[in-house]
């Protein structure tokens, strides 16, 4: 197939380019200056309001992640904080007498301090995140809600904590030999950690590892079947979260020079959940303008309410909460949202891009392939049954590499059921389907992607806002192996080309190849069906499951899709579709396997099917 | 610990756990139709223990604004959802109806003294304030979100309850209150003195627990919940609408809130703030249950109202993290048995 057959213009060519800055980068060129001059034109008070931002805005990070881009949410932010503040504070302030004697050495130590800090946060977080992050998504906000509370009480009940009153006199902060001990110098500090974790924040997110986190919120069935480990992804967002609040809370604890439970309660962990809401979750850098913007609303909310209501209290939540739910219900962008949306319209995007600035990289290593003939799949007496109803029976076929068989049937036959049990979504109640010899029912649909058994969906399951490039990226996840450290330090540059060359080389292939910078939500129905095709390609298959890869396509679009499923039959692939569409079908496939009600009507060639009588009754010589 | 302990600490739990238990169903009620999980479900609590209180305390009652506040902004929202719908401004028959109810309601609530007029008026007052509270907060927050991923459901929920929150103590003040028992004495059963407010609350417990079977069992409505709660999508189709479906289980949450309220406002002290923590005890219950079967959820709410009152004999100031951490084992127990994974909707 000529590669953009798809479309009318021709392919990109691969060029390389000098990198472009990303607005990201533009908004932290802007910024270092201003950040540089800040505490030298800036009161006293007002630097000290700029720290508190800082903390804020680093804890407020990790909620982004994990609310705006994993689409979960925890209120045990602030908690995490505390743990991390006191262990710092109570390293901080400890005799070394009162330490065990092989511990004597942290007392007074920031930097012992830091990693107990950071360890037992992460260590909370593992055993919280184990717990919840395997069951629906009520559970991690619910189970940080009860654990903030448990630890709000902890914090005030433990003698060596001090209670209530809580921990005071931390010296101050003496890193190397420079003493961190006025504002204007911490605001250095700060505000360095909190721009460091904004840039690995997003050199994560343009990552295998940060793909992967992002395709949470695109339904965990798709992540899984393309070899995501949905569970790990979860996890690894919670910690990164829980890791960005442990550095807030050595950085709190010696910027307050103080600790009680007060600031670490679950009113603070909502808070958090607040700021990173108006700030726009969607966003790295709506935790920043989040945390700013509710810290000045704040401190103005709480000197004007006591005049307009006569008395003090907390009554800025008032405010705050229906700012939230009227957020929820007409910006649920938040600032930082609104402020990219606006910004995209005005800069006009084309809807198509070239992809100029992807270097060429050395292609990935493939699977070595079956033997042409070679049998890849085969069904062996499979029977599912739901309670009384046999949705199929006794189904039993096989698949050869270099060969198309298409599964049709009127509705209703038990195609989806049968399909769903081929991928591993679900298993048979009876009989054995076999991988290239190998028994996988009951084997989960992500073991099965890294076994060489990649699929599509019937109903087209990609991530809208993503661009078509990082779609189909999320297919090659099993081929690359860097994970979050070195993305976060972009040590993966090189294994990421890769990745990314290897996306582009298939939408090239299945002829999308100039929209790979366009948002996939952008994309035509039927050009979203081919993109799942290029996504599953890029898992380096040997076997392609396809759901209706004609449905919603157009005439053109139909043929180029059926050259492309030769070409890929002649280089010995074996693909099962299942489809309604008997034009495309019987122009195409090598064999055709009939089902009614569950069973076997017919079987064979495209031309014996269609004269086949029990075929046409149950079309009720439908055959178009 | 002797007998005598052991019987007492055992009433406390039953007491408690009697009304977490009410907590929970309410909790699952809610979830299971609307998939929102009712934050709020512990300020019904509060606010109906508060508004008691000041009744009987002489104190004003100011719980019939907050009413007439969201049945007025319900208004407006039903005005200017038929704008958008028809092209014209129009008023629906209820909404005027529920302002002019949160009016009448006010005006008794605010210039007639009830401070004498016994629980049982006391008590259908503040039920008759709650409950088209819940209503109103339905169809204010809730209704045009309905449809929304259940994260942002979570999170308004969130917000609704930081809102009742600041709003409680601006009508009640930061000061707790407790009311009147509804009976003197209590009830000897052989060496155990049974006091009488537990008896009261096991009663009333029992008999919306028995009224909540028959409502579901046996009524229209109560059928067309299950219904909605089942499948949605289903329920709608055979004409079921999902904002009946919405505003019943809010109503319904209301009223074992309130009643929730009244039922502990004689044994505990309450602030405007105590009616979430003891709705997450509620909350804990139903994550026992799964989120789903409501006979679980009951047993692990009165299982952690006995493991409350015995931990508060033992180990008082960590009663809550006791009581907290007990989701643990319940958590892990539910991610071992779990199996793949499933997408939500």
């Amino acid at each position: 197939m000529k590669p953009g057959v798809l479309s009318k213009t021709p392919a990109a060519r691969p060029t390389v380019s000098m990198p472009r800055l990303s607005p990201s980068g533009w908004i932290l060129l802007a910024l270092l200056p201003v950040l540089a001059a800040a505490p030298l034109v800036l009161p006293t008070y007002q630097v000290t309001l700029a720290n508190n931002i800082g903390i804020f805005a680093l804890a407020t990070l990790g909620l982004v992640l994990l609310t705006g881009v994993a689409g979960m949410t925890s209120f045990g932010q602030a908690a995490f904080i505390g743990v991390s503040a006191y262990a710092t504070a109570y390293l901080a302030t400890v005799s070394a007498a009162d330490l065990p004697a092989p511990l004597a050495w942290m007392a007074g130590s920031p930097l012992a301090g830091l990693a107990v800090g950071l360890l037992l946060t992460l260590a909370i977080a593992t055993v919280l995140g184990a717990v919840t992050l395997r069951l629906s998504g009520h559970y991690l906000p619910l189970g940080t809600i009860a654990w903030g509370l448990s630890l709000f009480y902890l914090f005030g009940n433990l003698e060596f904590l001090g209670g209530h009153t809580g921990l005071s006199g931390i010296p101050a902060l003496s890193l190397f030999g420079i003493a961190f001990d006025k504002a204007e110098t911490l605001f250095y500090l700060i505000w360095a950690v909190l721009l460091l974790a904004v840039v690995a924040t997003l050199n994560l997110l343009d990552s295998r590892v940060g793909r992967a986190i992002r395709a949470l919120r695109g339904g965990q069935r798709m992540s899984e079947s393309m070899g995501v480990d949905s569970f790990r992804a979860k996890m690894t967002a919670f910690l990164v979260a829980a890791l960005y609040a442990g550095l807030a809370g050595w950085l709190y604890a010696y910027t307050q020079r103080f600790v009680s439970p007060a600031p670490f309660s679950l009113q603070a962990g909502i808070d958090f959940l607040f700021m990173a809401l108006i700030g726009g979750v969607g966003q790295v850098w709506g935790a920043v303008i989040g945390a700013a913007g509710v810290t000045f609303a704040k401190q103005w909310l709480q000197d004007l309410l006591p005049h307009l209501l006569g008395r003090t209290g907390n009554f800025e939540a008032i405010v705050f909460g229906l700012l939230i739910v009227l957020l929820m219900q007409r910006l649920p962008g938040g600032i930082a949202g609104w402020i990219a949306k606006t910004f995209e319209r005005r800069r006009q995007r084309p809807a198509t891009l070239e992809s100029m600035d992807l270097p060429d990289a050395e292609p990935l290593p493939r699977r070595p392939m079956p033997q042409k003939g070679e049998v890849v799949l085969e069904a062996k007496g499979v029977t599912r049954r739901f309670g009384g109803l046999v949705a199929n029976r006794d189904i039993s076929f096989s698949v050869r590499a270099g060969e198309i068989l298409a599964v049709i049937g009127p509705n209703g036959a038990g195609k989806s059921t049968l399909f769903n049990q081929l991928s591993c979504v679900d298993r048979p109640t009876s009989g054995e389907i076999l991988f290239r010899g190998e028994r996988i029912d009951g084997r989960t649909a992500r073991a099965m992607a890294g076994a060489g058994l990649s699929r599509s969906f019937q109903h087209v399951k990609l991530l809208p806002t993503m661009s078509v490039l990082e779609n189909v990226a999320i297919g090659a996840h099993l081929r690359g192996s860097k994970g979050v450290a070195a993305a976060a330090l972009r040590l993966d540059r090189a294994e990421e080309a890769r990745l990314l060359a290897e996306a582009r080389r298939q939408l090239v292939r299945v002829g999308l190849g100039q929209y790979l910078h366009a948002e996939a939500g952008s994309l035509a129905l039927g050009q979203q069906r081919i993109l799942e095709i290029a996504r599953a390609l890029c898992a380096d298959p040997c076997l392609l499951l396809l759901d209706e890869p004609a449905a919603g396509l157009r005439f053109l679009e139909k043929q180029a899709l059926a050259e492309l499923l030769v070409k890929l039959r002649s280089e010995g692939m074996a693909i099962l579709l299942v489809e309604h569409d008997m034009d495309f079908v019987m122009g195409l496939v090598d064999r055709v396997y009939v089902m009614e009600f569950g069973e076997r009507i017919a079987e064979g060639p495209p031309e014996t099917i269609q004269t086949d009588p029990a075929v046409l009754e149950a079309y009720l010589g439908g055959i178009e | 610990m002797n007998f005598q302990i052991v019987m007492l600490l055992g009433q406390d739990g039953i007491t408690n756990g009697a009304i977490y238990a009410l907590l929970a169903l309410s909790i699952l009620l809610v979830f299971t139709v609307t998939r929102i999980l009712l934050i709020p479900q512990g300020e019904f609590v509060a606010f109906a223990a508060l508004t008691m209180a000041a009744m009987q305390g002489g104190t004003p009652v100011r719980l019939g604004w907050l009413l007439l506040a969201l049945s007025a902004a319900a208004m407006v929202m039903d005005i200017h959802a038929a704008w958008r719908r028809d092209g014209r401004p129009a008023v629906r028959r209820g909404s005027v109806l529920g302002v002019g109810y949160a009016a009448a309601l006010t005006a008794l609530t605010t210039l007639v003294p009830l401070g004498d007029a016994g629980v049982a008026v006391q008590a259908l007052v503040t039920m008759a304030l709650i409950v088209p509270l819940g209503l109103a907060l339905y169809r204010v927050f809730y209704q045009p979100i309905a449809a929304a991923h259940p994260l942002v459901l979570l999170i308004v929920s969130i917000a609704v309850h930081v809102v009742l929150v600041g709003i409680g103590l601006l009508m009640f003040g930061p000061e707790g209150a407790r009311t009147e028992p509804f009976s003197d004495g209590g009830l000897r059963l052989g060496m155990v003195m049974l006091n009488s407010q537990t008896i009261w609350v096991v009663a009333v417990s029992l008999g919306l627990i028995l009224g909540l079977y028959l409502f579901f069992e046996r009524s229209l409505y109560g059928k067309a919940l299950r219904a909605a709660a089942v499948n949605r999508l289903g329920a709608e189709l055979v004409g079921i609408s999902p904002e009946l479906a919405g505003k019943a289980s809010f109503a319904l949450a209301a009223l074992i809130g309130s009643l929730s309220g009244i039922l502990i406002a004689p044994i505990t002290t309450i602030y405007y703030d105590s009616g979430f923590i003891i709705s997450l005890k509620g909350f804990v219950g139903a994550i026992i249950g799964g989120l789903a079967s409501y006979p679980v959820a009951a047993l692990g709410a009165l299982l952690i109202g006995q493991a409350e009152s015995f931990s508060t004999f033992w180990a008082s100031s960590y009663k809550e993290v006791i009581v907290f951490t007990l989701i643990l084992p319940v958590l892990v127990w539910r991610s071992l048995s779990h199996h793949g994974a499933e997408d939500e909707e």
